[in-house]
């Protein structure tokens, strides 16, 4: 059915492209003119688009077009859209009484969202995109279920409005406070508030102890030493059992949580230099200063650590 | 010759084309088909469905902003989109199918755009008669008949659009609740815009563009014309039967009397006699216009027809073309027609074995596991509950694992959660193994995680799925 060519007069018509495979020749069949005009048209419609809308750069900047558009703008508008439409929630929030939150749904689901992403914007510096915080750095994991300063929700949102040992918000807690340095060789504040000056080998008697208290392998004979020493100079903040004192901050000695690391080497490091964490103040607003955080915030965030696994 | 220097030749102005009207078997077809398509696509959306008092009762919806899609009895979850998926897929194998079998069958008779362009054609040759009174119109200086007769002709172009369009966005939401809301103009403006676009695509491309479309828009020809071999059954012309073309009085003449018919009722504007080519949308009507002719001329129809390109030579040769059936089964269509069927079977079953609870379990991988304050080993989830009927259920959670772990759901003492009717819950799951158990020290630990429907009281056995994840342990190094 095909045998006869397609178009006998085609290439004398149109010529061919000078293309040739095997003798497979190409036409060099003419664009539809439409083809050209839409061409024509997008180049139109291309400096119409530059003249409407921001496009040739400059030294400081771009034309601004003449319709005067403007992302940013945008942006700022949606963000006052969305604020506006969250107001009347987040007034609610903050009227309601902390521990209600997580039995109102509405609030609570509110709040999970809005404290998740102020946590990402806020806290994951140091505590972590997944609140596991940072061991070795004294950043606390807020999953688990030890708190330095408790985990109910009223507590962790003392915490987070008033932060811990920072210089601006005066009830910041544990002001003053610190794990001091027991080295004989140390110095500085943190070594002044020392009651003792214990020896290398004391802290290393000590810190049998302790490895002891919370159930690892001990030298014997070292944590029997250090358990009067531990008493003597330990206790007042510890507690005579060891499991810490929440409104001083200090830590549970006898569970598997470690603030800075439980192994014999960094609570050798732990009791020679000291610990003293911060923690910024997220609701403290002065005369010349606002504070990092409203009120509505705050409390979002609260709710969203609480929720973390390890809320009491 | 080349004449690629002459740029007048580069670009071609469009040349319109005045079908002409046409009897026959394959143009009879095609009307049916055109009403049945058209039938389909503008009374679904007004088809009704009960699904329950909190459910849409409309029974082919795209509700895209709930997330669901709904087919009669079916109803699709976005976690469940590779039955869209494996449509698409089917849909796809199938025109390989048809393709390879009988040619570009879809372009001639199912593709919308050869639909919409058929109908256009026919309001077209209503308002201005048939081919050549079509041309003289056309050839004629603007006056007031050619004015009023296009304005007409695109009046009627522009309520088909409209019509179009309209039908289109009833897919999206409740039919008749968008009726009347696009009539007192409360609807959203998403459908009237939606509506605008479709009105104007369909009054230009059905309208004006018609041909173009095929021949330089649509990429389905190239992709087609790999699709056909020497055994596709498609539209040809026996040259060997019509040629030398001529007067019927000269005897050395073949049976084409060049009288150009088919030529005449083509809508791309071709010569089938050419042979198949790249403008051809196999719609049949030349052999409609040919076959019409062979009566009057007293010879017998064929001249143009549906043949395989293996067959010229055993016409010509005098014989028997082979039966269709070995046209057709061959190991291509073969495949196709296995993948095609197979997918198809798949879909099926995983259609009927699908539970109306659906859960997926995603392991909190920051951190991969916490230590609590006696030494346990935590592992947090967030499970994805689904649940797919139309009342709010229970849903219990238990796991299997290689060691011992205890469960708890975040913000409730037991371990079940209700889950609002067609809604999916996000739950927090938290898996706990006690310190120094097989558990807490595994590497990877396997863990299944059951989930109960607590109410599956009008089926004899509770419903339940369950999902395999892992538990990760404080490895001692």
């Amino acid at each position: 059915m095909c045998a006869k060519p397609i178009k006998d007069d085609a290439k004398a018509k149109v010529g061919t492209t000078g293309h040739s495979w095997d003798g497979i020749e190409e036409l060099n069949t003419p664009l539809p003119r439409w083809w050209l005009w839409t061409f024509y048209l997008t180049i139109l419609f291309a400096i119409g688009y530059t003249i409407a809308y921001p496009a040739w750069p400059l030294i400081y900047g771009a034309t601004p077009g003449v319709l005067g558009s403007s992302t940013r703008a945008d942006v700022d508008a949606d963000i006052q859209h969305f604020d506006a439409l969250n107001a009347p929630i987040k007034a609610q929030l903050v009227a309601a009484d902390l521990t209600a939150i997580e039995g109102d749904d509405a609030l609570k689901a509110y709040a999970l969202a809005a404290g998740k992403s102020l946590f990402a914007t806020n806290c994951a510096p140091c505590h972590g995109s997944g609140a596991a915080g940072v061991q070795g750095l004294g950043y606390p994991n807020l999953l688990d279920n030890d708190w330095l300063y408790g985990g109910t929700i009223d507590a962790i949102y003392t915490t987070i409005t008033h932060g811990v040992r920072n210089t601006v918000d005066p009830d910041a807690r544990n002001v003053g406070i610190y794990m001091p340095a027991w080295s004989d060789k140390a110095s500085g504040p943190l070594a002044d508030m020392a009651t003792a000056k214990l020896s290398a080998d004391q802290i290393g008697q000590v810190v049998h102890y302790v490895l002891k208290l919370s159930g690892q392998t001990a030298h014997e004979a070292k944590a029997t030493a250090g358990a009067q020493l531990f008493k003597d100079n330990c206790v007042a903040c510890h507690g005579e059992d060891g499991k810490g004192n929440r409104d001083l901050g200090a830590p549970n000695l006898t569970d598997a949580i470690w603030l800075y690391g439980g192994d014999e080497v960094t609570l050798t490091k732990t009791l020679t230099e000291g610990r003293g964490g911060v923690m910024p103040s997220w609701g403290y607003a002065s005369a010349s200063s606002t504070a990092r955080l409203t009120e509505a915030d705050i409390r979002a965030v609260a709710v969203y650590v609480h929720s973390l696994g390890g809320g009491e | 010759m080349s004449n690629a220097q002459d740029p007048s030749q580069l670009y071609a102005a469009h040349e319109p084309i005045f079908p002409r009207r046409v009897t026959g078997k394959f143009r009879t077809l095609k009307w049916w088909l055109m009403g049945a398509m058209l039938a389909v696509y503008y009374i679904t959306p007004w088809l009704r469905w009960d699904r329950g008092p909190q459910m849409p009762d409309q029974a082919v919806l795209l509700d895209i902003s709930s997330r669901r899609f709904f087919f009669f009895m079916i109803e699709i979850w976005p976690n469940e989109f590779y039955f869209v998926a494996g449509l698409l897929i089917m849909a796809g194998l199938g025109l390989f199918l048809f393709t390879s079998a009988a040619g570009r069958v879809w372009c001639g008779y199912a593709c919308p755009q050869t639909v919409w362009t058929d109908l256009f054609i026919l309001v077209e040759r209503w308002v201005e008669g048939d081919r050549n009174a079509r041309i003289r119109l056309h050839r004629q200086p603007w006056n007031w008949e050619k004015l009023i007769k296009n304005g007409i002709k695109w009046g009627l172009w522009l309520l088909i659009g409209l019509a179009t369009g309209g039908a289109w966005v009833f897919y999206f939401t409740d039919a008749p609740t968008l009726f009347w809301g696009l009539l007192d103009g409360t609807a959203s403006p998403v459908a009237y815009i939606t509506m605008a676009v479709l009105t104007f695509t369909t009054f230009f491309f059905g309208g004006f563009a018609r041909e173009q479309i095929c021949i330089y828009a649509c990429p389905w020809p190239r992709i087609q014309a790999a699709m056909m071999d020497e055994d596709t059954i498609t539209i040809g012309y026996r040259s060997w039967r019509g040629e030398p073309r001529g007067k019927q009085s000269v005897q050395t003449s073949g049976d084409c009397i060049d009288c150009m018919a088919c030529v005449n009722v083509c809508p791309m504007g071709i010569d089938i006699r050419d042979g198949q080519q790249l403008a051809c949308i196999t719609c049949g009507l030349c052999i409609d216009a040919c076959n019409g002719i062979m009566d009057k001329i007293g010879k017998p129809h064929g001249l143009v027809g549906y043949l395989a390109l293996t067959d010229e030579p055993l016409e010509r040769a005098g014989k028997a073309d082979k039966p269709i059936w070995k046209h057709i089964l061959r190991p291509r269509t073969v495949v196709y027609t296995v993948l095609w069927a197979g997918i198809g079977l798949g879909l099926v079953a995983a259609l009927f074995l699908r539970a109306n609870l659906d859960a997926s379990i995603t392991p909190v991988r920051n951190p991969p596991f916490v230590i609590l304050s006696d030494g346990a080993i935590r592992n947090t989830y967030d499970m994805r509950l689904r649940n797919k009927h139309g009342t709010d259920r229970w849903f219990t959670v238990t796991a299997t694992a290689g060691g011992d772990v205890t469960l708890a759901l975040e913000g409730t003492d037991a371990l079940r959660v209700l889950v609002k009717a067609n809604e999916t819950l996000v739950q927090r799951l938290y898996v706990t193994a006690s310190a120094g158990t097989v558990a807490a020290a595994a590497h990877h630990l396997p863990l299944r995680l059951w989930i109960t429907d607590a109410e599956g009281t009008e089926t004899p056995k509770a419903e339940r799925i369950y999902k395999d994840t892992i538990f990760n342990g404080k490895e001692d190094k």
